[in-house]
């Protein structure tokens, strides 16, 4: 693969740029971790992937054409401090929100994709978040298109208060007309997918896919162990769980995650 | 019951908070002993077990028959207990998509009252898949072709709240509560401070009056010093009138309208 012609759409070259694995320490260019799918080449854990490279490494190349790129979030209910998280989340994500949508092809299956970036406020879904996934999904069922959706979240976001629990109905509500028009969703849960959003879009995929190692639950580890004074299992809430109970269909590796993804969208093409 | 502290705006949120959080106060069970005739509890959610923080039945309101869905926490320490204070596993939340399925079979409207602080934090929980079971009835409950109205009565706590509230129509009893996460834990993240919780409740709009004002809410009962008998009878005509109005609707307008009510949130 010709990585830096895949990734040239991202406007900003930062292949130079250095990342530390969090794991091992090891620092490698994001280059070398494009390269390796962002598999750390020392310890190989499965490191964070925001949602541009996400979508360089699934969608076929030039392919991907942005939609909503320029809605950003205002600070609709007053919130103390949340402008600055919001400039903050910019800079560390060089997105305008925590959710990128658009129209692709997956091995020539054309799709729409949204890919959420943890690096945006830890994912939360606000206001613009879930508009601009419900957006997507109206479109893909006017134009009877599946959906592709990588998810990576805390939950709802605090700092739009009630505005954003009710996202989940919202967006809910458009995967249910989605799926109604006979369309196909898929979804692909990657490390951390939590809260609001496991309650709502995450958990309803016709197909759900999960990365290894991911962590997937609703409630938080520490709420449940202050709660019920339980100690927690060892891989509780992790992907592998997950699928050993029942709620996620396949735990998928990375190297092979684009050509699962291509051919399921290959089996359910009309 | 406790005559709570009450005088409209002059309230501050946290004291609403804690009014909604009342161990005395009136819940789902409440009502329907006083407003339900004929009801009958139906148990179970036909996979795994019965959930008893989640009350179910069907009965007669003002002769039409309704299936009515309640969080209940229970009166005594030993049903809170086992209710886990009212606080739903995913057994609760698919009892209730059976019943409200049901309902939908048999074309009666669907009346849930709310009040929780969320669906349980549990290991049990985790495994049986309470982020499923919220998100399954967030999907159904946008297609199911019944008019649905929701009561918050005392704490409506996050997504667990949620479960139970993609309605036509949603009423705020005055001192009940909605939020996206509970004034402590919003203050622990935010200020590293549990302590400041009434700070948080002011910022998080969680009140009736101002989940009003965001258009969340269709209605606001006001309890002021109104007795309890004269509460239950305002919420009664009120559920007879709304729903009487929304069953004149073809399910096709009423989907449309209730997708729609949710759809410019935050548009």
């Amino acid at each position: 693969m010709d990585f830096k012609k895949i990734f040239s759409f991202i406007k900003k070259d930062n292949s130079a740029e250095k990342i530390t694995c969090k794991k091992c320490g090891a620092e490698h260019t994001v280059a070398q971790l494009r390269e390796k799918l962002y598999i750390c080449p020392d310890c190989g854990v499965y490191m964070r992937i925001g949602a541009l490279d996400r979508i360089a490494l699934t969608v076929d190349e030039g392919s991907f054409a942005e939609l909503d790129a320029d809605m950003k979030s205002t600070n609709i209910i007053g919130f103390p401090e949340y402008e600055d998280k919001l400039s903050k989340a910019e800079a560390a994500s060089k997105l305008n929100e925590a959710v990128v949508c658009g129209t692709a092809a997956i091995s020539g299956n054309k799709c729409c994709i949204f890919v959420m970036d943890s690096n945006f406020m830890m994912g939360s879904m606000g206001t613009v978040v879930g508009e601009k996934i419900t957006r997507l999904f109206e479109k893909a069922t006017k134009e009877n298109l599946p959906v592709v959706g990588f998810t990576t979240s805390g939950g709802a976001r605090m700092q739009e208060g009630i505005l954003s629990l009710m996202q989940m109905a919202k967006v809910s509500g458009a995967v249910r007309y989605h799926s109604d028009s006979g369309n196909l969703y898929i979804t692909v849960l990657t490390d951390p997918t939590t809260g609001g959003v496991t309650a709502s879009f995450a958990m309803l995929g016709d197909i759900i896919i999960a990365e290894p190692k991911a962590l997937i639950g609703f409630a938080g580890q520490r709420v449940i162990e202050q709660t019920t004074g339980q100690k927690l299992p060892a891989g509780f809430q992790r992907a592998e769980f997950q699928l050993e109970h029942g709620f996620v269909d396949m735990v998928e590796k990375r190297e092979t995650l684009r050509a699962t993804i291509g051919n399921l969208l290959s089996i359910h093409s009309k | 019951m406790i005559r709570q502290v009450n005088n409209m705006n002059e309230i501050k949120a946290y004291q609403r908070v804690m009014n909604s959080r009342n161990g005395k106060r009136n819940m789902g069970g409440y009502y329907i002993r006083h407003i339900i005739d004929n009801f009958v509890e139906l148990h179970g959610d036909r996979g795994y077990g019965d959930d008893p923080a989640i009350l179910g039945g069907v009965g007669l309101l003002n002769g039409m028959p309704v299936t009515v869905i309640a969080m209940d926490r229970g009166d005594t320490i030993e049903e809170r207990m086992k209710r886990h204070f009212g606080c739903p596993t995913p057994e609760g939340y698919r009892k209730a998509l059976r019943l409200m399925k049901q309902a939908e079979k048999f074309g009666r409207p669907i009346i849930t009252f709310i009040g929780s602080s969320g669906a349980y934090p549990g290991i049990e929980a985790e495994e049986r898949g309470q982020g499923e079971a919220i998100a399954r009835n967030l999907f159904e409950m946008m297609g199911i072709k019944v008019p649905i109205v929701s009561i918050l009565v005392g704490e409506g706590g996050s997504g667990g709240a949620l479960a139970l509230g993609v309605s036509d129509t949603v009423l705020m009893f005055e001192n009940s509560i909605y939020s996206v996460i509970s004034p402590e834990g919003c203050a622990s993240i935010l200020w590293k401070d549990s302590t400041k919780a009434p700070e948080a409740a002011e910022v998080l709009k969680l009140t009736a009056y101002d989940l009003k004002e965001l258009d969340v809410i269709e209605k606001i009962i006001d309890e002021g010093t109104k007795s309890e008998d004269e509460i239950s009878s305002e919420l009664k005509s009120f559920l007879v009138s709304e729903l009487e109005a929304k069953k004149k609707l073809s399910s096709e307008k009423l989907l449309a309208e209730r997708y729609n009510k949710f759809r410019k949130i935050g548009a």
